[in-house]
């Protein structure tokens, strides 16, 4: 049902994403052109986000110094979970590449292994990330310690809550490629989920360099 | 099977003339080569102490910052991109802004005597 949009014919057809008014006349152009429309979208999306994580860090460098008598950056952070974090974030970046690559290749299987593998580190991120934050509150040093520890919990917390969300839609967009298989609609979706779990890899960059590196210097 | 195929076709052959915006496999490979490298080298110089205070930062943003440009350039495909490169101008405009925040934020809060 849903490949009669895409070989050709004009996008009328049961897909749910062309919006009733939309006036099509050129098919698979104009088709193509909405997609591309609404990954420019996602874009501004990804550049606004940019801005709420600039804010968090610029509170966290302000902010990193004032324990208020309580644990440092030196004292708390576990150098080996930190690193092996980064590392299972960064393959998961490039196996997300590789399922975009898969894709372009037409090969459904493929594409779906390498969502499921960039989940399962993501997942694994996830896993890692908890026990740390578990680790510190163990410790004493939960976000009402200090000021240095509440901008520490706010801006990795929401980098991970990103991660989370963004394994929540990895999974339910595979069961829509299981369902539907690779049409324009789900090739768009695919493309953008990979745009943001490379932000997210930037993000994190970030946070292992600037919060992690930084504070054990 | 067939179906796929046309799906295949069809699109490919329309980015193909759109100049793409995917990579390749080539390109994937060398952008997780070059990222590995640039997160041990600072990795390796602030776990060893090397360098002062001021040349460790200088290492750790300058990698940060290379690093952010080649996930944008080999995973993001910013290059690739369609003619006018709206994508790169919002993009600048956003780094602009984030710098404005974070570089200001942190002048302003160092003449403030209380935060020390």
């Amino acid at each position: 049902m849903a490949h009669a949009t895409i070989s050709g014919a004009p996008a009328h057809g049961g897909q749910g994403s062309v919006p009733p008014g939309h006036h099509v006349q050129g098919g698979h152009d104009e088709h193509h052109d909405h997609e591309s429309l609404k990954t420019f979208g996602f874009w501004m999306f990804l550049i606004t986000d940019c801005i709420l994580f600039g804010t968090l860090f610029a509170t966290y460098l302000v902010l990193r110094f004032n324990t208020s008598g309580g644990p440092t950056a030196e004292e708390l952070f576990q150098m080996p979970i930190i690193i092996a974090e980064t590392f299972i974030l960064l393959t998961s970046s490039f196996t997300s590449g590789l399922a975009v690559l898969e894709m372009k290749k037409g090969n459904k299987k493929g594409l779906i292994g390498w969502l499921a593998v960039t989940a399962a580190l993501g997942a694994a991120f996830i896993a890692l990330e908890v026990s740390e934050f578990v680790h510190l509150v163990h410790e004493g040093a939960t976000i009402s310690t200090s000021a240095f520890l509440s901008a520490f919990f706010t801006l990795v917390g929401t980098h991970g809550l990103h991660v989370t969300v963004g394994l929540v839609w990895m999974i339910a967009l595979m069961i829509q490629l299981a369902q539907r298989g690779i049409t324009p609609v789900t090739d768009r979706k695919v493309t953008i989920i990979s745009l943001y779990w490379h932000f997210l890899d930037v993000v994190w960059i970030f946070v292992f360099s600037l919060v992690y590196l930084l504070g054990v210097m | 099977m067939a179906q796929h195929q046309t799906v295949s076709n069809g699109h490919g052959g329309h980015n193909g003339g759109h100049g793409g915006g995917h990579g390749s496999l080539k390109s994937y490979v060398i952008g997780f080569a070059l990222s590995i490298v640039l997160t041990i080298i600072p990795l390796v110089v602030v776990m060893n102490g090397m360098l002062g205070r001021v040349g460790m930062t200088v290492v750790v943003l300058a990698a940060a910052t290379l690093q952010f440009i080649v996930q944008l350039v080999f995973f993001m495909h910013i290059r690739e991109e369609e003619k006018p490169r709206y994508n790169l101008m919002a993009l600048l405009l956003g780094i602009l802004l984030l710098l404005t925040i974070v570089i200001g934020s942190i002048w302003i809060m160092s003449m403030n005597v209380v935060a020390h």
